[in-house]
């Protein structure tokens, strides 16, 4: 328990100076902002607010407590949360919106001449000003990963006014360079190379920092906690964690010294750097996967247990209704809600000042269709529990005392369907971030402005017969997506085997 | 045995009409005609009389569920609600809204896509139970530790990168087969081999992870120590018993979806330009035909609720423990 506490403070104490770094030099930017807040960020707000809850609630009781304490020696588990996390905080930066104050337009000479801020139409999140040159270094069309060069060719007009058709140089990837030809490789891989080492320095230091605090806490010497955490004689996955967050660490010295000068996963049809892209559909995957669930996971929850306890009329209400829904195909009942919400939202425009704010309120209709036909699964199986529940005969004698309603369920149904709830959010989640790669790309995923993984795939399919092919948004997407479905599913199976009763009894 | 089917049936009732209803209100109390009209005309300068000229086209201009102009049972038939709505009880599509007879367009279609979604289903799931078994003999090795991870991994990726990876690596590269297209007789085969390999492919990891939790939760049970003990070969116990046993889990998840093969699969379709119903909802939807999708969404529900009788018939053909009350 000890253990994961430090793990988690050296964590945050990483994070919080990189952070501060990385908004140092804008903060005077920032300081003149205006705070914007989606709909979906003020539920990812919620969101946070409810799994904090949810841990200080799960620290004080037992039977919660102890699944948890199984997961953190999991080293699948603990690895994949690590990744998980990452994701995470690069999804919640995203989440922080505002529109700075355009140019030469601070508060300053705002007072001066006594007039009011004027804000830029374009909104930003803290990732935005974090990867700053990466929003900002978009060339004129298609370049390949590490080139210097543009994809197509253009007519090119030289001093001696001769035309040629050549490849042109591009606007920012490799602009440092004079004969890219011959110093591109040695260049790219010198930089790779001392951002790998950089990070691994970074890594060190955190290793360093860890070994000091257990070594001060068990009063151990610093070799003998270094070899605990080396060989796995900890009480959670303690080096599997360390080893996960060295690949991070290398990869950001890694890219951090590449991204700005080159184009690693290169650049899209209007120039955009596809690292960008892929780096802010993380949010869309992220806001997908999780607040789908937030909203359905009350109704689900509700009727479920409401359909098992009360039994008789309301068990066949609440059964129709799902029976009902859950016939509908969902991929069709999806098409259907989407086709009916374009109509509504092109017939209300007025709903929404920004197209940023249009396509956000896009996502959020979404994640409540696609709510609203993924309750049913875990309504099904809660009626089925809370139906056992309540012929036990604990649950028969606080009625026949007299005991509430809601009290027996909160005391006595509640406790007992919470491993299921907890192992169905964690299982949907790699389910719907898949869902809405292949919704994007059916068109009726998210808005085509925002970027979004399924937005990469769809438009880089257009280019499949080009020749030589455009690959690179495919892979970047590719990458990305399998990394987080990948830890995703990893991490559901470590919660499963923990919470589970029936795993957790073989 | 009859009863016990025309009860079920009886049971599949309500459950329609509430899929019609909620197609109803989705589609034409949400969102009025007259939206729809001025997406589909374009949104700005559209004169009323156009949204008129193309409600009436599409007999959208009729009243929404009661007609007072009209006598007798006409108040109740020349309606949005029952010319629209009703009518699908008897499969009686309409016209889409350009114009087409819906019926007869799922009538050409769905062959297309059930001869692609038919074997994807039968091989893929022969497939999946056999990895299932392999892996359940091995329990507990590390063939069965890897094979697992391996299944989440196949499990992680999205099925577009199946088809993308699958059309990039055999259609272009190696020039085996066509990329993408359709042909009717013998010569669609060529066509045929690599969406319906690509669809076994993209289902084995989550289809053996399935099978394997369920053979597994067959083999913790009494009767498998009892075959062992008794001196079986473990291959008998696994083929034998297990399998025989773990059919009902097997069929609860296949047969519930065997009816659902005509709608075949949106993305295969559309990826492999082959003209099924897949494909035909795909187009709707980009070309926002309303008639069709809420057609489409209909039939889909019909199909599932007879793979839902389809499910129970089969239990009782698998199991004889249950009784037909």
């Amino acid at each position: 328990m000890n253990t994961s506490n430090t793990q988690k403070r050296s964590y945050s104490l990483f994070i919080v100076p990189l952070l501060i770094a990385g908004m140092h030099g804008y903060a005077s930017f920032i300081w003149d902002a205006q705070p914007l807040v989606l709909w979906t960020d003020s539920l990812v707000y919620l969101l946070v607010l409810g799994v904090a809850g949810f841990l200080v609630y799960a620290s004080g009781k037992e039977h919660l407590r102890d699944p948890w304490k199984q997961i953190s020696r999991s080293r699948l588990g603990m690895a994949s949360l690590v990744f998980l996390l990452s994701f995470v905080i690069i999804g919640l930066l995203d989440s922080i919106h505002f529109r700075l104050p355009v140019e030469n337009n601070s508060q300053q000479i705002a007072n001066e001449l006594n007039t009011e801020i004027q804000y830029g139409t374009e909104t930003d999140s803290m990732l935005d000003i974090w990867l700053g040159p990466l929003k900002t270094n978009v060339e004129k069309t298609y370049s390949a990963p590490f080139s210097a060069y543009q994809f197509t060719k253009e007519t090119i007009e030289h001093d001696d006014g001769s035309r040629s058709r050549e490849y042109p140089r591009l606007i920012f990837g490799g602009a440092h360079l004079e004969h890219p030809e011959s110093e591109i490789s040695a260049d790219v891989l010198s930089l790779a190379i001392k951002g790998m080492i950089l990070g691994f320095f970074a890594w060190l230091v955190l290793v360093g920092v860890v070994c000091i605090r257990r070594q001060k806490k068990l009063a151990k010497s610093f070799k003998q906690t270094f070899l605990d955490i080396l060989y796995g004689k900890t009480e959670s996955a303690l080096n599997i964690v360390l080893l996960a967050i060295g690949f991070i660490f290398i990869f950001i010295g890694f890219s951090a010294e590449l991204a700005t000068k080159y184009h690693i996963f290169g650049t899209d049809k209007v120039g955009q750097d596809v690292f960008y892209q892929s780096i802010k559909s993380i949010r869309t995957g992220l806001v997908i996967g999780t607040l789908t669930t937030l909203i359905m996971l009350p109704f689900a929850v509700m009727l479920g247990i409401m359909a098992g306890y009360f039994r008789g009329r309301i068990d066949d209400l609440i059964q129709y209704l799902y029976t009902t829904l859950s016939s509908i195909p969902g991929v069709l009942l999806i098409a259907a809600a989407v086709l009916i919400m374009q109509v509504y939202m092109a017939n209300n425009p007025d709903l929404f000042e920004t197209d940023v704010e249009r396509a956000d309120l896009k996502l959020f209709f979404l994640c409540v269709i696609l709510g609203i036909t993924s309750w049913t699964g875990l309504c099904r199986m809660l009626r089925g529990e809370s139906l056992k529940l309540t012929s036990v005969e604990y649950v028969q004698a606080s009625q026949a005392l007299g005991v509430s309603h809601l009290q027996i369920i909160w005391k006595h149904i509640q406790p007992n369907v919470a491993h299921i709830i907890l192992i169905a959010v964690v299982l949907d989640f790699s389910g719907l971030v898949l869902a809405e790669a292949v919704l994007s790309y059916i068109g009726i995923g998210v808005d085509p402005s925002m970027h979004s993984w399924g937005n990469m795939i769809n438009s880089a399919r257009l280019e499949m017969a080009r020749e030589p092919i455009v690959w690179w948004s495919l892979l970047a997407a590719f990458i990305f997506m399998f990394i987080l479905v990948l830890s995703a599913n990893l991490f559901s199976d470590a919660v499963r085997d923990a919470f589970d009763p029936r795993i957790r009894k073989q | 045995m009859l009863a016990y089917i025309s009860r079920r049936i009886l049971f599949a009732i309500p459950i329609l009409i509430g899929v019609n209803l909620i197609t109803f209100v989705l589609f034409f109390v949400v969102n009025s005609p007259d939206n729809m009209a001025r997406m589909q005309l374009g949104e700005k300068h559209v004169t009323p009389e156009a949204i008129e000229k193309w409600k009436a086209e599409r007999g959208y201009d009729k009243p929404v569920v009661y007609n007072s102009e009209e006598d007798g049972l006409l108040k109740i038939t020349d309606t949005i609600f029952f010319e629209n709505s009703i009518r699908l009880f008897v499969f009686d599509f309409g016209q889409s809204d350009e114009g087409r007879d819906i019926g007869h367009d799922i009538q050409q279609r769905m062959w297309p896509s059930l001869i692609i979604a038919l074997p994807v289903f039968v091989i893929g799931i022969l497939a999946n139970i056999s990895f299932a078994l392999l892996v359940a003999f091995f329990r507990a090795t590390y063939i069965d530790v890897w094979g697992v991870v391996l299944c989440v991994v196949l499990m992680s990726i999205s099925g577009l990168f199946y088809i993308i990876g699958g059309q990039y690596l055999i259609g272009k590269i190696l020039h085996l087969v066509p990329i993408s297209g359709y042909d009717t007789g013998l010569d669609a085969a060529k066509f045929l081999i690599l969406p319906v390999l690509i669809g076994i492919v993209s289902g084995i990891g989550a289809g053996t992870r399935w099978y394997r939790t369920i053979f597994l939760e067959e083999i913790g049970k009494d009767y498998v120590r009892t075959a062992r003990a008794k001196g079986l070969p473990e291959i008998i116990v696994l083929f034998k018993h297990v399998l025989k046993n773990a059919l009902i889990p097997i069929l609860t998840g296949a047969v519930v979806v065997l009816p659902l093969l005509f709608m075949g699969s949106l993305i295969t379709e559309s990826f492999f330009g082959i003209p099924g119903l897949g494909s035909y909802t795909i187009d709707a939807i980009n070309s926002q035909d309303f008639a069709i999708v809420r057609s489409m969404v209909f039939l889909g529900s019909v199909l599932y609720i007879i793979g839902l009788v389809l499910t129970d018939i089969s239990y009782t053909m698998a199991d004889p423990r249950i009784r037909l009350q």
